[in-house]
């Protein structure tokens, strides 16, 4: 910056994409907050384990609903950088397409995770194992519910307006949200499911 | 400022080493040897980052033209009630010296130069300094001076003794002791020395009344001092700057008396200026959403969930519902703040 010159910041526009974005920064502090959230109750989890000789107490939950959405959350990683890259690039029709896609995917989401509910083969108020199992999953479906409910406001959005070129910020950081709903199942589910009949008895 | 990003890795060292020295307020309770190791040695490191930062301090003032007013009177005094703090304070890390000391009247001793020196003085020292800013009016130099030198001789005076009483045995927490104790004089010292400072506080009052019933104007920058806030009027008005000022360095009015300027910012709708990262550009004109009825509804719902889950915990899953939705009427756009998408999507491209 020359010291001396005035600036004239008339030219400069009022939305950015990635780190030159405030909202880049919002995500990325929300995602540390939240990530050593699902760290800390992961290590609750193995906390519990070590202190008990019996572990899981209850049988694991069954791997057919949570294996399943594990799938679908995999794969609906293709369609969501479609979508963010379509509003990267400001493509209003892209963008609309894609945003519609993974409000679909999400609903399906929501679904399968209503019925990985129903197999998890243990209430949270019968152990420590069933409340940490239920603060685990817990913590992952409100963030699933808030992406998913996102995902939808923006498909109204981008039909009803007000339409201008933040929009595509937004979308662009909705997705980055979606990208760390899938992320952070990934040890959830391991944790959840796998740990369980791998290290099974005490 | 001498050696800023020292001084800056200081702080944030100071502030993680924080986190593992509590212990040393309980070597006396009974730890277990390494616990007792531990904490010693991260309480005496911390003389190292706090060290670098008060050498910084004094190669400042050496390698700067210090005005000895009022405000640096009292930075100066905080260095060194700071530092005696300070040391007598890295003393007691040592678990063999502090289990002598410990409960006696050296660590209130102690503790006092750290928070009278390193709190009360340089919050002193920020009254004077930025007093005529906030009111637009000055302090009277020479009651201000009193005030100082009875402030400090009081500090001195007192916290002094505490520490021979306590080296020589007087334990604290006690409100008398037997007569046949040699620790009377000191006492009667350290009482004198409290009345000191307290008569400094009197000191201050009547001078901030003095500044209410007969105001001296205080001009826009009286100390010379290189921080923003002195480019604007004393009191600053309630917008702070017309134009927002231009800065280049860390003391942007030594470098030119009226910075240059930003333009070219909307003044139908608010707009906060958004920069790089690294270099500081201007970047991006980020506009503010205007006031909005919707933030005190977030609240009030907050608060009626929060209640009803006193009752039941049903509360939180069911008022999710109504916060979701006071949350989405909350932050939905309402008008154009940007291009819209036929101006800059691929179709603009193409036409």
């Amino acid at each position: 910056m020359m010291p001396g010159q005035h600036i004239d910041v008339t030219v400069l526009p009022t939305y950015r994409f990635g780190h030159r974005s405030p909202l880049w920064w919002g995500t990325v502090a929300f995602v540390v907050i939240e990530g050593l959230g699902f760290i800390f109750v992961i290590a609750a989890y193995l906390y519990l384990h070590t202190q008990n000789p019996r572990w899981p107490i209850n049988p694991p939950p069954d791997l057919l609903w949570g294996s399943l959405l594990t799938v679908l959350l995999i794969v609906s990683e293709a369609p969501n950088v479609w979508t963010k890259r379509a509003a990267q690039s400001q493509d209003l029709r892209r963008t609309r397409i894609g945003v519609l896609v993974m409000a679909a995917i999400g609903v399906v989401a929501i679904g399968l995770r209503v019925l990985e509910f129903t197999t998890l083969n243990v209430r949270w108020d019968t152990n420590a194992y069933g409340s940490i199992l239920w603060v685990l999953i817990g913590l992952h479906t409100a963030h699933l519910i808030t992406d998913v409910v996102e995902t939808l406001v923006f498909a109204v959005m981008l039909f009803a307006g007000p339409l201008d070129a933040r929009r595509f910020t937004e979308v662009e950081e909705n997705q980055a949200y979606w990208d760390f709903v899938v992320i952070a199942w990934i040890p959830v589910y391991i944790t959840m499911y796998w740990l369980p009949r791998w290290f099974a008895g005490g | 400022m001498f050696g800023y990003p020292a001084v800056v890795l200081s702080i944030i060292a100071n502030a993680i080493l924080s986190f593992g020295l509590w212990v040393h307020h309980m070597y006396a309770t009974g730890l277990p040897r390494l616990g007792n190791s531990f904490f010693a040695a991260s309480s005496m490191s911390i003389a190292i980052p706090a060290g670098i930062i008060i050498f910084c301090w004094i190669a400042t003032m050496a390698s700067g033209r210090v005005q000895l007013r009022l405000p640096m009177l009292w930075i100066v005094s905080f260095f060194v009630l700071f530092v005696i703090g300070g040391l007598s304070g890295v003393m007691l890390a040592s678990v063999p010296l502090d289990l002598q000391l410990t409960d006696t009247y050296a660590v209130p001793g102690h503790i006092h130069y750290v928070l009278l020196g390193g709190a009360v003085a340089p919050l002193l020292g920020a009254l004077v300094f930025w007093f005529p800013k906030v009111t637009g009016r000055m302090l009277d130099t020479r009651p201000g001076v009193l005030q100082w030198a009875l402030f400090l001789v009081g500090s001195f005076v007192t916290f002094g003794a505490m520490f021979v009483l306590g080296a020589s045995g007087m334990t604290r927490r006690v409100y008398t002791y037997p007569h046949a104790m040699p620790w009377d004089t000191l006492n009667l010292v350290a009482s004198i020395g409290a009345w000191t400072i307290g008569a400094s506080f009197v000191v201050l009052l009547f001078n901030l009344a003095r500044a209410y019933v007969r105001p001296v104007a205080a001009p826009v920058n009286p100390w010379g001092a290189a921080g923003l806030e002195w480019a604007t009027p004393s009191p600053p008005p309630v917008y702070n700057f017309e134009v927002l000022p231009q800065v280049a360095s860390r003391t942007p009015l030594w470098e030119v008396a009226q910075p240059p300027s930003v333009r070219g910012l909307r003044v139908d709708q608010r707009e906060v200026l958004v920069t790089t990262v690294a270099e500081a550009q201007p970047d991006m004109r980020d506009p503010v959403p205007d006031p909005s009825i919707w933030p005190l509804i977030a609240a009030i719902v907050t608060s009626v969930i929060l209640i009803a889950s006193i009752f039941t915990p049903q509360a939180i899953a069911w008022g999710a519902l109504p916060f979701a939705a006071v949350m989405v009427a909350w932050l939905y756009p309402r008008r154009i703040m940007a291009p819209t998408p036929d101006q800059v999507g691929p179709q603009a491209a193409r036409s």
